[in-house]
């Protein structure tokens, strides 16, 4: 079979997307595929937090990357916006135990490129005057931010289709045969290349192609409040990274930070659990007294997924040329686009301005496929 | 102490179903977010007022005497902001007893366990927007029987009615008797329309003579009833002062305006049970089967909640779910003659319900003559023209509408919205409704004060997990 596509990504998370972007301008015919709509997992309804502070310490460089192409998004995504407004970043210790694991983590990640400088509980209040008495030590980072998660789709389906890539909606791919014969409900779909971009279900897709890729899901609860005057002005957050709290221009604050919620892979972000809504809350209304005044509208669920190291998955497939795996990672949106960029760079033949992350390291058995 | 079974809703079918299942021996809780139980229809005067009982006041009381004194546990003024339980577990659990919180009539959260759950939640107005609709002045004809059953309050003192259903004249009548004039009566369905909903309607004589004396009660005010006729325009500066209808200007200070009722599905939505949508039942429905049990093992909905049918059908729908629920929980299977009279006292009754929902039924035409720079969302202030600049950018589904232009993500989470927004999203995909889904449900289903549900607690007792790894 003739291929049509020189690649075909499966999954339009932002990872996918910006992949599927960067493979189109540097020449590629791209066809990108999604058995549900453009960024509506885990891409369009994170916490859209940009912060270093909740980044793994060896994601910085990354991070850092990617900040700055949130922040210009719209000059390299022909227009597409998602918001991103760069902020100071917060993250406080209300205890001694809080604050010495505050220190530590602003120490590492310091060493990795992001200038979080420590400084006490009033001059935190300076920079962020919602927050509440009694922190003990915050970590004060200039450049963190925050963007609209919710637009990640509607910003990136512009500039893919400016690029020349095959946008292919409601399609799910059942399974791969060959090199790459994908068999979907709209026919067969051929193509020289393979992009695995499937967030939490990676490790289906791994399967397709015979290998055995551990990846665990996290249902990361998450809950906004209605438009409210302005309560605050930073990205904050709490030591453990248990909470993140910003306010958009529209006046509604974000409450986040990982509470776990019901739900798995097949059935997708089922329930919110009562008591960690609660927790949740509690935090944030712990960190911005001014939110106890606020009404919540809603809450929801996104699926994020994690490799056995917590570390991402992004490289090649081992034994299977030309089939590339991209996701797992940790605060994924914050890197995800510049993620995607070294990734295409690796697949059209270029050295990748960063390393990649290969999954070697992860895969528990080899890969008898081909 | 965990229920057999709780209703959500005191509306006539929560009011009937709560009866229906104490009195078969079950222990059940009643949540009705309303001073008293009533509902919409059979709506409780505030305390306090004398008001001469009609026909609604009557069969309302009679609702309300068997269940205070069927021995339910009845909660009102409260608040059901969270759902939980049932099917909502992690992978590989059996179900678990039905979970509501919610917040009393004084702000204090208490939860409700049952373990199995009658969903009698009625349905929210849908206003199909025309420039002007968010003016002061203007509210639902739902709005307006509330003002007038429960506060005694009229919203204006020349007052023009208007939208589709029997609510129109039923508001126009009481707004009469309350002292109000009418300026007109516009209504959307023709004399045609409603010659051929007869028929059906003549199985309920008592809904037609009702429907006859409402209007001859205008017809002696002399009030103009514009039928097949819409409103175009609602004008004022910071109020209404003028109401268009096509050519003809109306001045009046108050609008009220309807086009018929929705099915409230937040929590059946919520718990993930199957939905269908169908038109004449106002639009998306849970699936059920004959006894009013829903797609969730357990969970069960009646009254218009469940498909627009009229408070008439509403309480034998609500037994039904009741003897059901008895059936399937072991409490009392003695029943199936009781079921099956009731299972034909509900068809009776919703033959003639099924006419009305259709006049009340989403008209196109009405969709088709929103002008796009009229708001459609008011939470979110998203316009038709935005609405189809989406659909044009490639939003092909109402969660991805919400994300495309924050449409039904404000307070209301699309119940003003839903259906308009809906309705042009469809037309300007060339799909119909059924193919762009519907909102994913999520709690809290109504926004809910945090300092309500916070509680009193020190920083040391949120149970925060382990961090993730540095």
């Amino acid at each position: 079979m003739k291929a049509r596509f020189d690649a075909a990504v499966i999954g339009a998370g932002v990872m996918g997307c910006a992949t599927a972007l960067f493979l189109a301008r540097g020449g590629m015919r791209v066809v990108l595929l999604d058995r549900g709509e453009i960024c509506r997992e885990a891409s369009g309804v994170n916490a859209g937090t940009l912060t270093m502070q909740m980044t793994r310490a060896a994601l910085i460089p990354y991070a850092l990357h990617a900040h700055e192409m949130w922040m210009n998004m719209p000059a390299w995504c022909a227009g597409g916006d998602v918001l991103a407004t760069a902020c100071p970043g917060l993250s406080v210790a209300f205890t001694d135990a809080e604050a010495a694991m505050l220190e530590e983590r602003a120490r590492i990640r310091r060493e990795a490129g992001a200038p979080i400088e420590l400084i006490d509980g009033r001059a935190a209040q300076v920079i962020e005057p919602g927050l509440a008495d009694g922190v003990k030590l915050a970590g004060h980072c200039p450049i963190d931010g925050f963007a609209s998660a919710y637009l990640t789709g509607r910003a990136f389906r512009a500039a893919l289709q400016e690029a020349g890539v095959t946008l292919m909606e409601a399609i799910p791919v059942r399974g791969i045969d060959g090199r790459f014969v994908l068999d979907t409900p709209a026919g067969v779909i051929a193509a020289q290349r393979v992009v695995l971009a499937g967030g939490v279900w990676l490790e289906d897709m791994a399967a397709w192609l015979g290998v055995t890729l551990p990846i665990k899901v996290l249902i990361n609860q998450l809950v906004v409040t209605e438009r409210l005057p302005p309560v605050m002005r930073t990205v904050l957050g709490v030591a453990s990274g248990l909470l993140s709290l910003k306010q958009y221009a529209n006046g509604t604050v974000l409450i986040g930070g990982g509470w776990q919620g019901i739900g798995d892979r097949a059935r997708g972000g089922l329930a919110v659990r009562p008591e960690n809504f609660l927790g949740n809350v509690r935090l944030a209304a712990h960190t911005v007294p001014a939110l106890r005044n606020a009404r919540v509208v809603r809450s929801w669920l996104g699926l994020e997924a994690e490799t056995a190291d917590a570390l991402p998955a992004i490289g090649p497939v081992p034994g299977i040329d030309d089939a590339w795996i991209i996701g797992s990672v940790h605060s994924g949106y914050t890197s995800g686009p510049y993620m995607g960029r070294i990734l295409a760079q690796a697949i059209l033949g270029e050295a990748p301005e960063l390393p990649l992350f290969p999954i070697n390291r992860l895969l528990q058995e080899r890969s008898n496929a081909i | 102490m965990i229920f057999d079974i709780a209703v959500l809703g005191g509306g006539p079918a929560g009011m009937a179903a709560a009866t229906e299942a104490a009195c078969g021996g079950a222990r059940v809780a009643l949540l009705e977010e309303s001073p008293a139980p009533g509902g919409q229809v059979y709506r409780a005067p505030p305390l306090g007022f004398v008001t001469k009982p009609d026909r609604d006041r009557q069969e309302g009381d009679a609702l309300r005497a068997a269940l205070a004194a069927s021995g339910a546990t009845i909660h009102t003024g409260c608040r059901v902001w969270g759902l939980g339980g049932g099917p909502l577990v992690p992978e590989g659990q059996a179900n678990t007893p039905f979970s509501l919180s919610a917040l009393a009539a004084d702000g204090a959260p208490f939860t409700v366990q049952a373990r199995a759950l009658i969903l009698c939640c009625g349905t929210h107005e849908r206003i199909i927007p025309f420039p002007g609709w968010t003016l002061p002045g203007v509210i639902g004809l739902a709005a307006a029987t509330i003002l007038l059953k429960a506060q005694g309050v009229l919203p204006g003192r020349r007052v023009v009615v208007a939208g589709a259903g029997p609510l129109l004249y039923a508001v126009a009548a009481k707004l009469l008797t309350g002292g109000a004039s009418v300026a007109a009566v516009v209504d959307a369905a023709t004399q045609v329309e409603w010659l051929r909903a007869l028929p059906a309607l003549a199985a309920r004589a008592d809904l037609l003579a009702q429907g006859a004396v409402w209007r001859a009660k205008l017809l002696a005010a002399r009030v103009p009833i514009l039928a097949g006729a819409q409103v175009t325009a609602a004008e004022g500066d910071n109020a209404l002062k003028r109401v268009r209808v096509g050519e003809r200007i109306i001045e009046a200070d108050a609008l009220c305006i309807g086009h018929g009722l929705v099915p409230a599905t937040e929590a059946t939505r919520t718990f993930r049970a199957l939905h269908v949508h169908r038109p004449e039942d106002g639009g998306w429905v849970p699936v059920l089967d004959a006894h009013q049990r829903t797609s969730v093992p357990l969970l069960y909905a009646a009254g218009d909640g469940a498909g627009v049918r009229g408070a008439a059908a509403a309480p034998a729908a609500g037994r039904v779910a009741a003897l059901t629920a008895l059936q399937d929980l072991g409490i009392h299977a003695g029943a199936p003659e009781r079921l099956s009279t009731e299972n034909a006292a509900l068809a009776r009754a919703r033959r003639a319900g099924a006419a009305m929902a259709r006049m009340m039924a989403l008209r196109p035409a009405m969709i088709e003559a929103i002008p796009p720079e009229t708001i459609i969302c008011r939470c979110e202030g998203v316009t038709r023209a935005k609405i189809e600049e989406a659909a044009a950018a490639g939003a092909g589904t109402i969660n991805q509408l919400k994300h495309f232009t924050r449409c039904g993500m404000g307070p209301c989470q699309g119940r003003m919205c839903g259906e308009a927004a809906g309705a042009l999203l469809a037309n300007a995909r060339g799909v119909s409704v059924a193919d762009l889904g519907f909102a994913t449900g999520r709690i809290p289903l109504r926004p809910v004060p945090m300092a309500s549900i916070l509680g009193d607690f020190d920083y040391a007792d949120i149970p925060v997990p382990a961090p993730a790894p540095i």
